[in-house]
């Protein structure tokens, strides 16, 4: 009697509608960690590693698979929709910078299975640039003992692939809430593999708490921000702020207080922007990328460098044409700002560096300046020309840092820029190759860095940033001077007697380096079908 | 037919690179393979030569495009030829003195270890030459501008073992990049200011441009004429480019490659004709080259030498009358061809007399040759009459006509160029018998060569002395059969235009003052040569013969003016580039080198100023966005 009476009472709960076949792509890389997990658990030992790369590829297959289903279907143009009650935008710039981060993903994973480089152990067994046993204090006994029985942490690829996941669904969050949620799930994973170098564990464990702390307290920024916009708007969807910044929305009696307050609203795009800033590696808040680029297992560093950028990048993009294009008069003068802050100081502190994980990392805050150039331009064509630009510049970053992992010495990698003397002379290919990626970061024709520089100073230009471009074509002129100082160095110097060696790597390595090599030339010398298609998938779906 | 026009260029191209690059498997018959490659393009040429004479004037000129060699936007150039009745006049020279000359080296290089190189290094010029005479458009006349210098470059220093002849070529290369400098800023005038290369169009137009612009054009294209047609001032190199093989000096540095200067200017006429500026240099250089080169040909012991001033001197004729105008570039063209025979017959001859004579060069050292070597006397001394003009030889129907005209340009100008061309022919005539009395007249001077062998004067081959007989030929009556009813000039006038000049003397007038002017310096010549003996070391001489000895002091104004300006110009730009730009460079470097190491302190590794630097960032932002909707 009672129970219908509260079932009277109580209004049904409407089952959430949820399109399983737009979201597939990430279910797919959801499935593929959850499958991970569980291969940790039963299957023996020695298949692991076997196990957990075919699981690890397949997922991602299955996504992209799925990715360009949906595209080549039209749910990049005309039958993109929000799915999951609005709360998740499949849409042509979800599919195309989500296709990007599962390609990137897959050449990361082939890097994380390199199993050549390293070393065998006391047993025989060939091992990874992960340490032996995570939670085995390093230097200790019991850490010893891990490594000479040739234990690995398999446990990195469900880890990878739930970041992964989350990085699919942060640049196609719809909502607020999404988004926060998308960008904690790829982030703990990226913590915990920081962590997890074989070589110069304190290094690594260090740049891991760094990453974290800092990390979290961006998060915390932008979870502030979700908040005072909420207080404003009445609403997380970008769509419904949107709407209510514009003036077109009724105000919610309940929150008629604080609805159309100005001020929350714009702190908290503020205190948003920090959290987006901070994922992209924006000065003032690039501090982490150095020491955590520099610390990270090396395949790791590549894999965090390209694929985190594209997520958060594509998050940036979704949530300023989206939700806050009316405010464009509030936001667009301080992200001029941060871009000419974040290209100057970026490719200023990068002339002094001496390792080249850090180079690459400074480099990589200088080229969020020249991305940021790009999204400051607020039309069809900026979107388009940051879309390239991350494509290309991903696989650039990832065969950069493939090629750092191939140069070794007895310590492991020889990061250290000295010893890269003369490399050129002795590994002539290996040289050539990573002279083409730093000409392709440099932005000189013929490479994807100059089609992907040239699309967004094209499109900033187009949208009255003049000034913008000014800066950045002299930053990149700056920048080109310790990109060329590398290749100087590599073939003009004469080698060290005691220089490092160079690796030969399994066809994995190589298999990215080439990959990043195919598409540095080809976005280089033939963009104009791949200009195409990040230019027709440039529409936001409200 | 007109497709056979390509090929005139295409069969000593071939053979050039069958030549160069077919190694020693074509050592033994590389020789006659490029001779034979070299009459087989002059008989293409012959062929369309009667073609041509079979059509109306109107239907002569022919062109034919092969392909588009740059298609860019707005930037069209095509690899087209033009056959009309000017450069089939120079297909006809250049293949057929260049078949002869080839003739010529079988003999003359018959010992020679590099021969195969030789004969691929002379198909690929007149390959060169043939494209530079047959282009339809200024790039592609560029093309093979550029292409005769590499070749006369390569054959100067061909016997580059010699420091001396590694160093004529240089000097030749680098004093002809001046002239091409000229050229390549005359094409790119043309570019700007037409928006094209090719000749109809730019003529077309050219009474469109500005007159300025015309003259800038006309000049350019006058120094890139200096340059290759060793002209004043660019004349230092010809006198050196002797130190190749003297065939080469016959054909690449007497009859076709240095006339390339006249080409440019007839063939630009419809510019110059609307440049008087242009014009005015045109016939100075040409007055100034004539007296200069036939000086420094009076005092040269050097039997090559002395001819190179020569050519010098006949090329200023040329220059002169075609910077005549309408009144004289027909002149030019037919002096050009007679004196390619001529000199050419006078080169080979002097190679001849050089062949048997250990290859000494120095007159001094011959004497009395005429006897021993009767057909080289013989063809030299027709040459001979015919440059110096003898009535009724080819050079002085070509020479007579040029001053004539330049009397008939008018004005005092037209007295003094004339008076200059007449002084000129004194001169020449002098010289040449000079020349001639010094070779084959008098008591024999010869001496033992460096090891200590006698002369033993021969004749030359056949294969020598053939080519020799028929240039001699056409030093006699080729300018004959020109002057026959104007044949030439009907010939030629469509293309390059033609008008009488006024002369203020009549042809007699001017016929018997040439004809007194030369008996006076053959006269003056058998004087100093013919009636004493020629001592074996030269004398002191006066101030001029010494000066004309150092050819007037060309080489010691380049060094003081160029070279020594030159360096002193370096060095200043090196003091202000070091102290200036690069203090600026270094500076912003430097600037941006200490900016980055001290704003790198700012990491210092410590989570918690990295944390501060975020929340005073996320300060600052929030600060700035709310100050931007306050503002």
């Amino acid at each position: 009697m009672t129970g219908m009476t509260l079932a009277a009472a109580i209004p049904p709960i409407p089952a959430p509608h949820i399109e399983y076949l737009q979201l597939s792509p990430m279910l797919a890389v959801f499935g593929a960690a959850l499958v991970g997990v569980l291969a940790e658990a039963f299957v023996p030992r020695r298949h692991r590693y076997t196990a957990q790369i075919g699981i690890a590829l397949a997922g991602l297959a299955a996504s992209f698979g799925l990715i360009l289903y949906l595209a080549v279907d039209g749910y990049a143009t005309n039958k993109a929709d929000l799915a999951a009650m609005g709360a998740v935008a499949v849409d042509g710039p979800s599919l195309f910078l989500q296709g990007v981060i599962t390609l990137v993903a897959v050449v990361a994973v082939l890097q994380f299975a390199e199993r050549r480089l390293e070393p065998r152990s006391s047993t025989g067994a060939s091992v990874d640039a992960f340490a032996p046993e995570a939670a085995a204090v390093p230097g200790s006994d019991a850490e010893r003992r891990a490594a000479t029985s040739g234990h690995a942490t398999t446990e990195v690829y469900p880890l990878t692939m739930f970041a992964v996941g989350g990085m699919l669904l942060f640049p196609a969050a719809s909502d607020l809430l999404t988004m926060f949620v998308a960008l904690e799930v790829f982030s703990l994973p990226l913590y915990l593999i920081c962590a997890l170098a074989r070589r110069r564990r304190l290094l690594s464990q260090e740049a891991a708490v760094k990453y974290f702390l800092l990390g979290a307290f961006s998060s915390a920024f932008f979870l502030f921000g979700l908040a005072l916009v909420y207080g404003y708007a009445g609403s997380v969807q970008l769509s419904r702020i949107a709407d209510v910044v514009e003036g077109r929305a009724t105000i919610t009696p309940a929150l008629a207080q604080t609805t159309g307050n100005d001020v929350l609203l714009l702190i908290g795009l503020a205190m948003l922007g920090v959290g987006l800033l901070f994922k992209v590696g924006a000065v003032p808040f690039h501090m982490w990328t150095p020491d955590v680029y520099q610390g990270a297992p090396t395949p790791v560093t590549g894999f965090m460098a390209s694929a985190t950028k594209v997520a958060a990048f594509g998050a940036m993009l979704r949530l300023l044409y989206v939700a806050f294009p009316g405010l464009s008069w509030d936001w667009r003068p301080v992200l001029w700002g941060v871009a000419i802050l974040t290209m100057v100081a970026g490719a200023i502190i990068a002339v002094t560096q001496t390792d080249v994980k850090r180079l690459l990392a400074y480099s990589s805050v200088a080229h969020a300046g020249f991305i940021l150039t790009g999204v400051i331009a607020l039309d069809r064509s900026g979107l388009g020309a940051v879309m390239f630009y991350l494509a290309a510049y991903s696989f650039v970053t990832l065969g950069a840092f493939a090629v750092v992992t191939l140069v070794r010495d007895a310590d492991g990698e020889a990061t250290h820029l000295s010893r890269w003397a003369g490399l050129g002379r002795r590994s002539p290919l290996l040289a050539a190759v990573f002279a083409l990626f730093l000409l392709a970061f440099a932005g000189i024709p013929l490479t994807s860095g100059f089609t992907g520089k040239f699309a967004v100073f094209q499109a900033a230009s187009g949208s009255g940033g003049t000034a913008l471009v000014i800066v950045g074509v002299l930053s990149s002129a700056v920048a080109a001077f310790f990109y060329i100082r590398v290749i100087v160095l590599m073939f003009f110097s004469d080698p060290r007697a005691d220089g490092p060696t160079v690796a030969v790597p399994s066809p994995l390595t190589g298999a990215a380096i080439g990959l990043g090599a195919v598409v540095t030339v080809v976005l280089g010398v033939a963009p104009e079908y791949f200009l195409h298609l990040a230019n027709q998938a440039s529409l936001f779906v409200r | 037919m007109d497709n056979l026009i390509p090929v005139l260029v295409a069969v000593p191209l071939l053979g050039a690179a069958l030549l160069l690059c077919g190694g020693r498997r074509l050592d033994r018959v590389g020789h006659w393979l490029g001779t034979l490659l070299a009459f087989a393009s002059f008989g293409v040429g012959l062929a369309l030569f009667f073609s041509m004479l079979g059509r109306s004037t109107a239907d002569r000129p022919v062109h034919v495009t092969l392909y588009t060699w740059i298609p860019v936007n707005g930037f069209q150039a095509d690899v087209g030829f033009q056959l009309d009745q000017l450069s089939m006049t120079f297909v006809l020279l250049i293949t057929g003195v260049g078949s002869l000359i080839h003739l010529y080296s079988v003999g003359y290089m018959a010992h020679d270890q590099k021969r195969r190189r030789f004969f691929g290094y002379l198909n690929l010029f007149l390959a060169a030459m043939l494209l530079l005479v047959l282009a339809d458009n200024y790039l592609l006349l560029y093309v093979g501008w550029e292409g005769v210098g590499l070749a006369s470059y390569l054959l100067i220093g061909f016997w580059q073992h010699k420091p001396s002849a590694a160093t004529a070529a240089k000097k030749a290369f680098l004093v002809n990049r001046v002239g091409d400098v000229g050229l390549s800023i005359a094409v790119m005038l043309m570019f700007t200011t037409f928006g094209t290369f090719a000749f109809t169009p730019v003529f077309a137009h050219a009474s469109q441009a500005t007159q300025a612009t015309l003259t800038g054009i006309g000049l350019m294209l006058l120094l890139a004429a200096c340059g290759k047609s060793a002209q004043v001032p660019l004349q230092s190199w010809l006198g050196d480019a002797m130190e190749g093989p003297t065939p080469v000096s016959a054909l690449i540095h007497a009859a076709t490659m240095v006339t390339a200067g006249v080409y440019l200017i007839t063939r630009s006429s419809a510019i110059f004709n609307l440049a008087p500026t242009a014009q005015l240099a045109t016939v100075v250089v040409g007055a100034v080259t004539l007296l200069f080169g036939a000086i420094v040909g009076c005092a040269k012991d050097d039997i090559k030498k002395a001819l190179a001033g020569s050519t010098m001197s006949q090329i200023g004729y040329m220059v002169l009358a075609a910077g005549l105008g309408p009144i004289g570039y027909v002149f030019a063209i037919m002096h050009l061809v007679t004196h390619g025979f001529f000199k050419a017959g006078l080169f080979l001859g002097a190679g001849s007399v050089m062949h048997g004579m250990n290859d000494e060069v120095d007159m001094r050292k011959y004497g009395g040759l005429r006897k021993y070597m009767p057909l080289t006397f013989v063809t030299f001394g027709l040459g001979y009459l015919a440059i110096i003009g003898f009535p009724g030889l080819s050079g002085f129907f070509s020479k007579d006509k040029i001053i004539e005209a330049a009397f008939g340009h008018g004005g005092t100008e037209g007295w003094i160029l004339g008076t200059c061309t007449l002084v000129g022919a004194a001169v020449t005539a002098f010289y040449m018998t000079r020349v001639m009395l010094m070779t084959f007249f008098g008591e024999k001077r010869w001496v033992p060569d460096a090891d200590g062998h006698d002369p033993h004067p021969h004749e030359s081959p056949a294969v020598m002395g053939a080519p020799m007989v028929i240039l001699a030929f056409g030093s006699v009556f080729l300018g004959g059969l020109f002057s026959i009813n104007s044949s030439f000039v009907h010939w030629l006038s469509p293309v390059t235009g033609y008008q009488e000049g006024h002369s203020p003397l009549s042809t007699t007038t001017v016929t018997v003052c040439t004809t007194v002017v030369l008996l006076l310096g053959v006269g003056v010549a058998w004087m100093m040569y013919g009636r004493r003996p020629v001592p074996a070391v030269p004398p002191l001489g006066s101030l001029l013969t010494r000066a004309a000895r150092r050819d007037l002091l060309q080489d010691d104004f380049n060094h003081v003016v160029l070279v020594s300006g030159g360096s002193h110009l370096t060095r200043f730009l090196v003091y202000l580039e070091g102290k200036g730009l690069d203090g600026l460079v270094n500076g912003i470097a430097a600037l941006i080198g200490g900016t980055s190491g001290r704003v790198r302190k700012v990491q210092n590794g410590y989570v918690r100023s990295y944390a501060l630097s975020m929340f005073g960032g996320a300060l600052v932002l929030a600060a700035t966005t709310l100050l931007m909707r306050a503002v």
